[in-house]
């Protein structure tokens, strides 16, 4: 880090994109969502089949969840489009609400008379389990965040992702990912479908990066980007899925800019830039 | 790095509200523990660091972030002028300048528990999960509280949280997104961390006792936290350097070596440009489990030899689980505006395994560099190291 970075300025240094990967209803991975996602396919939803992960030892593979198995469906896809070691980036893991399903079967417990807690449900529990889980796999010991904004999960994981990869000049994955939360919470936290995506960024431009990627503050009530067709509905239904007008950018191979809502206040804009 | 000023600080614990009230109790050598009625549970035995006063409402405009996480959030931000200063930050740099970075493991997670108590299908009607249980509430409640329009997050790591907040909010003013930066953290007693700790058999059936002999868990506690980090050199202290690193080795269990907290010393150290020398008080995360202890001890030793005077401050307020990176960064502020080491509390017969220079009686002296650890489940590991302003 350089002693002169600490000043004012709107707009963060560009970081570059390496490599992507996606799952959601629909949208099982990101080299088959690539056509959806131009334009060219038309969506389907189709359910996504359950994931067993390929980096955990089978120990901790058995222990992982539901949330834990997206977190790593979309990161290990992503590690089929790069040739970046895993153990060698730096990670930021966004979640909006965490292990819903985890919380709701320890309440439940609760609820009996002994209260008998799992030991293993309540290291589940933790908002970092992927990233636990993540550096166990990928023996990486280097920073790592896991952090939550609500709907803005999106946008502060992209901020701090970006700010992580100039700072500290690591290549970085960024891991955002909700699952749908079980009733009785379905009623109070409304997530109807399951969405996560995975971004590679790097610090300087590599050979193989696809995009450059510029993240600025606009101030206060500009408008978000929308997602085309049946995709807006799924931009709705999932904090992670607030990426889809990125992802439908990279698909389409084109530059542009798309805004990020911080719900309450600043916008920020992120401009791309095909390499 | 470039120092980055520490314009303001204040916490509440056990041992009372706000900075005077907690020294106050260190210098008495009072710990703030107590045996456990936290919700009148009858079958856990154990102490815990539980805070006095929450029993008051939250103002009426804030009443959709009423739970037991946000009145200690809102107990705590009260004092120490805390606000006065926030708001000074947003009549500078204005609102969109100034962000709100804070740590928490459970957030208000007990409103969840007594919703479920009370009815599982439905839940009640007064139950509202964003406002309360969500990571993010507490920081939503403080945005709106202080009015600031930055960027706003929670970072949630189980008991490193309200240290790596140093460490995101740096980076976010080296990278120009803000000016100054709210950091700390909330955490407030509930049943999952009470039972779900018992389960692994970490909690202590008495008052704990970090890097004792006969040490046998943690005492849980409760705390909120908050520091104002700001560009430009003013105030008394600075953040002077920050380690993050991953154990990449057990969910629940630290690396028997200690190799994670190593890494992250080592990067503080690094990031401050300083040698082990010129640290003159380390706050150790020593939780009181046998195996944080040891696995604590040997990275410091490894470090620091025994020559640099360390202590845990947790036989005080507990462990405070996501807020205890604010708490003993604020107790580590004080150790150098009082030049005043605080003992380890609690220690009656040190492990010999422990080969560290343990404080064992409060010392007198000047303090101009302090270093602190957190660790947490998941291997995530953070240490800070603060200083007196140049």
């Amino acid at each position: 880090m350089t002693n002169a970075a600490i000043k004012s300025r709107v707009k963060m240094d560009s970081v570059y994109l390496e490599a992507v990967g996606l799952a959601a209803p629909g949208l099982l991975s990101w080299k088959a969502s690539l056509p959806i996602l131009a334009g060219i396919q038309s969506y389907e939803p189709i359910a996504l089949d359950k994931y067993k992960p390929t980096q955990l030892p089978p120990n901790e593979a058995r222990r992982a969840t539901e949330l834990v198995r997206l977190a790593f469906r979309v990161a290990e896809d992503l590690m089929s489009n790069t040739t970046t070691p895993m153990g060698d980036c730096a990670n930021v893991f966004s979640s909006s609400g965490g292990d819903y399903i985890i919380v709701d079967q320890i309440c439940r417990s609760l609820c009996e008379p002994e209260r008998l807690v799992s030991p293993t449900q309540f290291h589940n529990s933790v908002h970092n389990s992927a990233a636990g889980y993540w550096s166990i796999a990928t023996g990486s010991r280097l920073p790592s965040s896991s952090l939550s904004a609500y709907e803005d999960s999106f946008c502060m994981g992209l901020l701090e992702a970006i700010s992580l990869c100039q700072t500290e000049q690591l290549p970085t994955l960024l891991v955002v990912y909700d699952i749908k939360p079980p009733y009785p919470m379905s009623a109070k936290r409304v997530v109807p479908l399951e969405f996560g995506v995975a971004f590679l960024l790097s610090p300087t431009p590599r050979a193989r990066a696809i995009a450059q990627l510029q993240l600025s503050a606009l101030g206060a009530d500009v408008a978000e980007s929308v997602a085309s067709g049946e995709l807006e509905t799924i931009r709705l239904a999932n904090p992670a899925a607030r990426s889809l007008p990125l992802l439908e950018l990279l698909a389409r191979k084109q530059s542009g800019n798309i805004v990020l809502s911080n719900r309450n206040h600043n916008s920020y804009q992120l401009e791309i830039t095909g390499c | 790095m470039k120092p980055l000023s520490i314009t303001n600080y204040t916490f509440t614990s056990c041992l009372g509200v706000g900075k005077q009230a907690n020294w106050e109790a260190i210098q008495a050598g009072r710990s703030g523990l107590q045996p456990c009625d936290f919700y009148q549970i009858q079958d856990l035995v154990t102490w815990v660091g539980k805070v006095s006063g929450l029993e008051q409402p939250l103002p009426a405009e804030f009443s959709k972030y009423e739970c037991r996480n946000n009145r200690l959030a809102w107990l705590a931000l009260q004092q120490d002028n805390f606000i006065t200063s926030a708001q000074s930050a947003i009549a500078r740099y204005g609102a969109e300048r100034v962000g709100v970075f804070l740590g928490t493991s459970t957030s208000g997670i007990h409103q969840t528990e007594l919703a479920y108590i009370e009815s599982l299908d439905p839940l009640p009607e007064w139950y509202h999960y964003a406002s309360t249980h969500n990571a993010f509430s507490v920081a939503d409640f403080v945005q709106h509280a202080l009015g600031t329009q930055g960027p706003a997050m929670v970072i949630s790591t189980a008991c490193s949280s309200s240290a790596k907040v140093f460490a995101s909010a740096y980076r976010a003013i080296a990278n120009g997104l803000c000016d100054a930066v709210v950091v700390g953290g909330v955490d407030s007693l509930c049943l999952t961390t009470l039972y779900g700790f018992n389960a692994l058999q970490l909690v202590a059936p008495d008052k704990c006792k970090p890097f004792d002999i006969n040490r046998n868990g943690i005492s849980i506690g409760e705390a909120g936290g908050y520091a104002l980090l700001e560009k430009g050199v003013s105030g008394d202290f600075a953040l002077l350097g920050y380690g993050e690193s991953g154990d990449a080795y057990h969910m629940s269990s630290p690396h028997p070596e200690g190799e994670g907290a190593l890494l992250a010393m080592q990067a503080a150290l690094h990031k401050a440009s300083l040698n082990p020398t010129d640290i003159d008080y380390i706050n150790l995360h020593g939780t009181g489990t046998i195996a944080n202890d040891a696995a604590e001890s040997k990275a410091v030793n490894t470090l620091f030899g025994a020559n640099t005077w360390a202590s845990s401050t947790k036989g005080w307020t507990g462990h405070t689980l996501g807020a205890a990176g604010i708490v003993e960064a604020s107790i580590g502020l004080l150790s150098m505006a009082h030049s005043h080491i605080p003992q380890n509390l609690h220690l009656e017969t040190r492990d010999p395994n422990m080969a560290i220079a343990l404080v064992e009686q409060p010392h007198r002296q000047p303090v101009k560099r302090i270093l602190s650890n957190s660790f947490g489940f998941g291997g995530s590991n953070c240490s800070l190291i603060l200083g007196m302003q140049q």
